[in-house]
């Protein structure tokens, strides 16, 4: 019975996403449209951290920070080198994956509290970079001017609604992805990482190399994000890649339920939809940022989509605040 | 936007145009060092409490550079109504420290030796403080008055440096001799080793560990308020301060080692130096330069210069 219900909720939320996601929007205003694209590019984001903090239980404090080189990198070449489509997004990535190719090596022997403040100061450089290498990336006042790109498709990307439907494409192709590599051997591994890092080492498994493999994934899709997020928004600058973001990622993957890849998504989604809601009332943002962190770790520790997986099982799984986040 | 990194860099005399040589470049370093040192001070105060409070109770806190910011906008409203920068420094450190009292009782004590919730409620206090420091103080960038007493500069070998500086410098010593002490060769600090040392033997041998670490956590606040206040006349007070000194202060510990005094003094002054070289040579990269020494000891020795396993 319980299971029936379990499946019964979860075909209604695959045509609930489907039809908000995929055929609604057309409908929507123009404020909607961008607001749900903002909404995709940071579940992109998140899901990618997710990879470390729910299933390799990594808890990384300078995500924003990759997020935010791939983004300088698209600005600075689509601005300054007039590069193409192909070119800007794709060296997004690479070097993001050379910059975690590298950190990895420092943060990959690490785990728990020491693996946060490490990647923590991490990030910090690369903000530093973004802040004060002024003649490269224009330190405060950040890069403007991207063009939306000319991706070789008889389509115009300049219309919201075109936008938003490649974007789509994007989060579809990155969740599906991010779910294969999370159901993998390998995938699975992490997991074991997670529950007891000795453990996997007394079986034989190199949970070095795994944890830095799963560093430099994670890496990679949120460049990903951040080269499309620098085509979305025209602009980047240091608030990119500071700790606030940083923290803004985390609390996405909180919210949602570490070690769900829709969780993440979804606690996106809300801290998008929060932040442009909250916004145009009031400039307390951070305020009710903080509020909402310290009553999730309080009340929803394990975030909402396992608080919704717990109540359909009955509630017979009574997970310790810890464990899971 | 004049951020404290282009006030610091900026005291001291550099030699003029014309002279060349060695003279200049000796100058140049002496002043640089005194004020590397002079940094490192400030980020001991913030360093040595984030260090011991992660020592004791394996708490990340991330509301510690919000503790001195706070600290320095608190010592701000003082010295402005009662003309008393000593009385600022103290009022900044005991408001902090209390502050710090409430959090550790109120929040983080719901999660006893859970790092990553304790670390995720510290984190939303950290936005919250930032939001309300803007709310009541603005964002302006304030320079607190320097003392009376501590105006002017003094001249060591042919180099003019601020009086003040110095006696930066000296309270952070004078406070890291205390905090040793206290640590080494009291009763209380005996406790508090054992407390780092084997957190359930020390229970079971009738000490009152709860009590201990919100202790600790209270002077550690105390501490990075207090330091607020010192580092005020010297690089000011604006919102981002909180977590611009936080990441430096988390270099400090990554160098040198969670919960050890020593390493929080030897680190503090490492960084300061690193920083203060890397921006009067490398200004454009001076984060970056930070990056070096503090890959260089993770590699070597993953946990900090004098830190233990």
């Amino acid at each position: 019975m319980k299971d029936l219900l379990a499946s019964k909720t979860k075909i209604a939320g695959l045509i609930l996403a489907f039809l908000v996601l995929l055929v609604m929007p057309p409908f929507y205003t123009s404020y909607w449209v961008t607001l749900f694209t903002q909404m995709l590019i940071f579940a992109i984001l998140a899901m990618s951290l997710d990879i470390l903090l729910g299933y390799t239980g990594l808890s990384s404090f300078g995500h924003a920070g990759f997020f935010g080189s791939a983004a300088y990198v698209v600005a600075i070449l689509s601005t300054r080198y007039k590069m193409g489509f192909l070119i800007c997004f794709v060296s997004g990535i690479a070097l993001n994956i050379v910059i975690s190719t590298i950190f990895g090596l420092l943060v990959a022997h690490a785990s728990g509290v020491y693996f946060l403040i490490i990647t923590l100061a991490l990030g910090m450089v690369l903000w530093g970079l973004a802040f004060r290498w002024v003649s490269m990336t224009g330190g405060d006042n950040g890069i403007s001017g991207i063009a939306r790109p000319d991706i070789g498709l008889p389509i115009a990307l300049k219309d919201p609604l075109t936008f938003y439907y490649v974007i789509l494409v994007f989060f579809l192709i990155s969740l599906i992805l991010m779910a294969i590599f999370v159901r993998s051997p390998f995938g699975h591994s992490l997991k074991g990482v997670r529950e007891s890092e000795s453990r996997m080492q007394v079986l034989g498994y190199h949970t070095w190399f795994h944890k830095y493999l799963s560093y430099v994934a994670t890496a990679a899709f949120a460049g990903l994000a951040g080269a499309l997020w620098a085509y979305f928004n025209g602009f980047t600058s240091p608030y990119d890649l500071d700790l606030t973001a940083s923290i803004e990622i985390i609390l996405m993957v909180i919210l949602g339920g570490p070690g769900t890849l829709i969780g993440p998504a979804l606690g996106a989604g809300i801290i998008v939809f929060l932040k442009n809601f909250i916004s145009a009332y009031t400039q307390r943002w951070l305020l009710i940022l903080g509020t909402i962190y310290i009553l999730t770790i309080l009340y929803a520790p394990q975030g909402l989509m396992n608080l919704i997986k717990d109540f359909l099982k009955g509630g017979q799984k009574e997970t310790k605040a810890g464990e899971r986040s | 936007m004049e951020t404290w990194r282009g006030r610091f860099s900026g005291a001291g005399g550099r030699g003029t145009k014309g002279q060349r040589g060695e003279k200049i470049l000796s100058e140049f370093l002496l002043v640089q060092t005194l004020n590397g040192i002079s940094f490192g001070a400030l980020l001991f105060l913030l360093a040595s409490g984030l260090s011991l409070i992660y020592g004791v109770m394996k708490i990340v806190n991330i509301a510690h550079g919000s503790y001195f910011m706070l600290g320095a906008y608190v010592g701000l409203s003082v010295i402005l109504r009662t003309k008393s920068f000593i009385l600022g420094a103290f009022a900044g450190g005991l408001a902090i420290g209390v502050l710090g009292l409430v959090m550790e009782r109120g929040f983080l004590r719901k999660f006893p030796l859970q790092p990553l919730p304790q670390m995720m409620i510290t984190l939303g206090f950290a936005l919250v403080f930032r939001d309300l420091a803007l709310l009541i103080w603005g964002g302006d960038p304030y320079t607190l008055p320097c003392p009376e007493f501590l105006k002017g500069s003094t001249q060591i070998y042919k180099v003019v440096f601020p009086v003040y500086r110095l006696f930066v410098i000296g309270v952070a010593a004078a406070v890291a001799i205390s905090l040793w002490i206290f640590n080494e060769r009291t009763l209380v600090g005996a406790k508090l080793r054992a407390a780092v040392d084997d957190h359930e033997m020390a229970g079971g041998v009738g000490l009152n560990v709860p009590l201990i670490s919100g202790c600790m956590f209270g002077l550690g606040a105390f501490l990075a308020g207090f330091g607020g206040v010192m580092g005020g006349p010297i690089f000011g007070v604006y919102p981002g301060l909180d977590f611009e000194l936080l990441s430096l202060a988390f270099v400090v510990v990554i160098v040198g080692g969670r919960g050890s005094l020593k390493g929080s003094a030897v680190g503090s002054i490492l960084v300061g130096l690193v920083d203060n070289f890397g921006k009067a040579l490398v200004p454009e990269l001076s984060y970056f330069t930070l990056f070096a020494p503090m890959a260089i000891v993770v590699a070597i020795k993953p946990t900090g210069l004098f830190g233990r396993a």
